[in-house]
């Protein structure tokens, strides 16, 4: 393990590099920057619902569940971002509640479709009912919010507010996956009846995961339609779903991390050769074969051999000791 | 039935489509006996068990534990209720460390929720927790590998935590299904004594066995079952003589 100290310098570097950022990109490449923290959110909000084992696609559905909402309430209510955020983060929540019912009577494969099932059902009632979700076009005009002189229309400023909103949601996050709860979940994936057996209502767990990373998802939801300004269901389908899966499986999944290098990455890697145009989604998707077959715990895993190299001793601790 | 009745099976059938895996079975076990359920492969032991913890419910008849029906619940209620099972084969979770396969059995006593978990405020929780994942390593002598991941245990210890799981949850009657199975005789002889060692604490034991020579040296009481009807119940040197118990083994195992 890191010695404290040595953590708190790393962390403290990390918040100086993310602050200073923007300032040396330009205007496009701010742009990316928003959208990219807002993806680290909906993949480290995946991983939680992931640790019980079921992979769910529904959750870029979830994502819009949020962004609807908060385009919504904001457009009828003309309520600030302050309240669209955690209303969007608790509807996504409340619709989440209510798809456990039917989706977890299901495992594994059907649990799978099931998700994917009933994700299209709510992206095709945005398509269908053009009063009040506006139809395949959408919704606009939804405006970021102003304090004082702020504009957060800006990039800049909607950058740090974002980085701010979503590091405080991931340290909630984190600070669930180590905790009882964390270890609960982890049990309910690897041996359910064993924890069964002990007393945990692994319905309930499966659950409890389930709403926690829709929550904030639809969190992250709200602040990229509050940044854009328009919302469609098609930012939304299955295409947006596969990219979620894919920078969580090529990030890995065994860590709090993981995933979030998948997407820091992947997103780089994506836009260091948008100058090669047309066979860029072939290098990509080369690039995705080449390491999940020379990764297959993900890019994580080069962390922890990198840390093997440094460290003196011989890895034999125990990766979460300090639970 | 008397005071220190602490299951009552009563009547218990279990049909599988057509196949009657359970037939009219009734039985009652007192509590800080070790009992055991034996009889040939197929006799309906392990499906009796699953219905005791919920994993079944019976076609028909009732289970009766502390004088309360528990017909019907689900597996995670009757561990609340103080009747917990360890699994046969090594069920485990191997990718955490013995330390914390204990800690998920003490799930029972240590509620957490959302709200705590967040802003830490379930220290005391689990403080308490890990004192008492602590005591009952050292019970079960594993106390040294806490920090060893459980698919990295040998089988004798892999068998001793699983106990060690259902132990962190307190229970009052422990379900064993086939403790032994597979062990060398130095680790029967070791599994026996934890077994013995449990009891003396307070725990009522059902186990599931074939291994006889186990079987008869540490239960005071047996139920046989046969063809998923109960053939004889008795002390172990009642059933050791009883001609049809005798038959239905074949002759054999039962010397």
């Amino acid at each position: 393990m890191n010695s404290k100290p040595a953590r708190i310098v790393l962390s403290l570097l990390l918040l100086v590099g993310l602050l200073l950022l923007p300032h040396f990109l330009q205007f496009h490449h701010q742009d990316l920057l928003i959208f990219l923290t807002i993806n680290v959110l909906v993949v480290a909000s995946y991983r939680i619902v992931t640790l019980t084992g079921e992979w769910s696609l529904i959750h870029a559905v979830m994502m819009g569940v949020g962004g609807y909402t908060a385009a919504l309430v904001f457009k009828q209510f003309e309520l600030g971002m302050w309240f669209t955020l955690p209303l969007a983060g608790i509807v996504a929540a409340a619709i989440a509640a209510l798809l456990c019912f039917p989706l977890f009577r299901m495992t594994q494969f059907y649990f799978l479709i099931g998700s994917f099932a009933a994700g299209e059902a709510i992206r095709l009632c945005w398509i269908r009912f053009v009063q009040p979700f506006g139809g395949t076009g959408g919704l606009s005009g939804v405006e970021p919010p102003l304090i004082g002189d702020i504009d957060f229309l800006e990039a800049v400023p909607y950058y740090y507010l974002t980085l701010a909103v979503v590091g405080l949601c991931l340290f909630i996050l984190y600070r669930i996956e180590n905790s009882r709860i964390g270890l609960i979940l982890h049990s309910v994936h690897w041996k359910a009846p064993l924890a069964e057996s002990v007393g945990v209502d692994t319905w309930r767990y499966r659950a409890l995961a389930f709403i926690i990373g829709s929550f904030f998802v639809g969190v992250a939801g709200g602040l990229k339609v509050h940044y854009l300004g328009t919302i469609t269901p098609n930012q939304f389908g299955v295409g947006f779903m596969v990219f979620i899966l894919i920078w969580v499986i090529v990030g890995g999944y065994n860590r709090f991390y993981g995933p979030i290098i998948g997407v820091v990455v992947l997103t780089l890697f994506d836009e260091s050769i948008r100058s090669l145009e047309e066979i860029r989604p072939a290098i990509y998707g080369a690039v995705l074969i080449i390491s999940i077959l020379f990764l297959p715990q993900g890019l994580e895993s080069i962390v922890g051999r990198v840390k093997r190299l440094f460290a003196r001793k011989p890895a034999g601790g125990t990766p979460s000791g300090d639970r | 039935m008397s005071d220190s009745t602490i299951l009552k099976v009563d009547q218990v059938t279990k049909r599988f489509g057509g196949l009657t895996a359970l037939d009219k079975v009734s039985f009652a076990v007192e509590a800080g006996e070790i009992r055991g359920l034996i009889g040939p492969n197929g006799a309906g032991k392990s499906t009796m068990f699953k219905n005791i913890a919920g994993f079944y419910t019976p076609t028909s008849g009732d289970i009766i534990y502390q004088g309360q029906s528990i017909r019907g619940q689900k597996p995670h209620t009757i561990a609340e209720l103080g009747i917990v099972r360890t699994f046969q084969e090594t069920t485990l979770f191997q990718e955490l460390t013995v330390f914390e396969n204990v800690l998920v059995g003490c799930h029972k006593h240590a509620r957490s929720n959302l709200f705590k978990a967040i802003f830490k405020l379930d220290r005391e929780i689990e403080q308490a927790a890990t004192h008492k994942a602590l005591e009952v390593l050292e019970f079960m002598g594993l106390v040294e590998r806490r920090d060893q991941f459980a698919s990295e245990l040998p089988l004798g210890s892999q068998r001793a935590l699983a106990i060690s799981i259902a132990l962190a949850s307190e229970p009052s009657l422990l379900l064993m299904d086939e403790p032994f199975a597979g062990m060398n005789p130095e680790e029967t002889n070791h599994m026996m004594e934890l077994t013995r060692k449990v009891r003396d604490s307070g725990i009522t034991i059902v186990l599931v066995e074939h291994d006889m020579k186990a079987v008869m040296g540490l239960c005071n009481y047996l139920t046989v079952l046969n063809f998923g009807q109960l053939l004889a119940e008795g002390t172990p040197d009642d059933i050791r003589n009883n001609d049809r118990v005798i038959e239905a083994y074949l002759g054999g195992g039962v010397h």
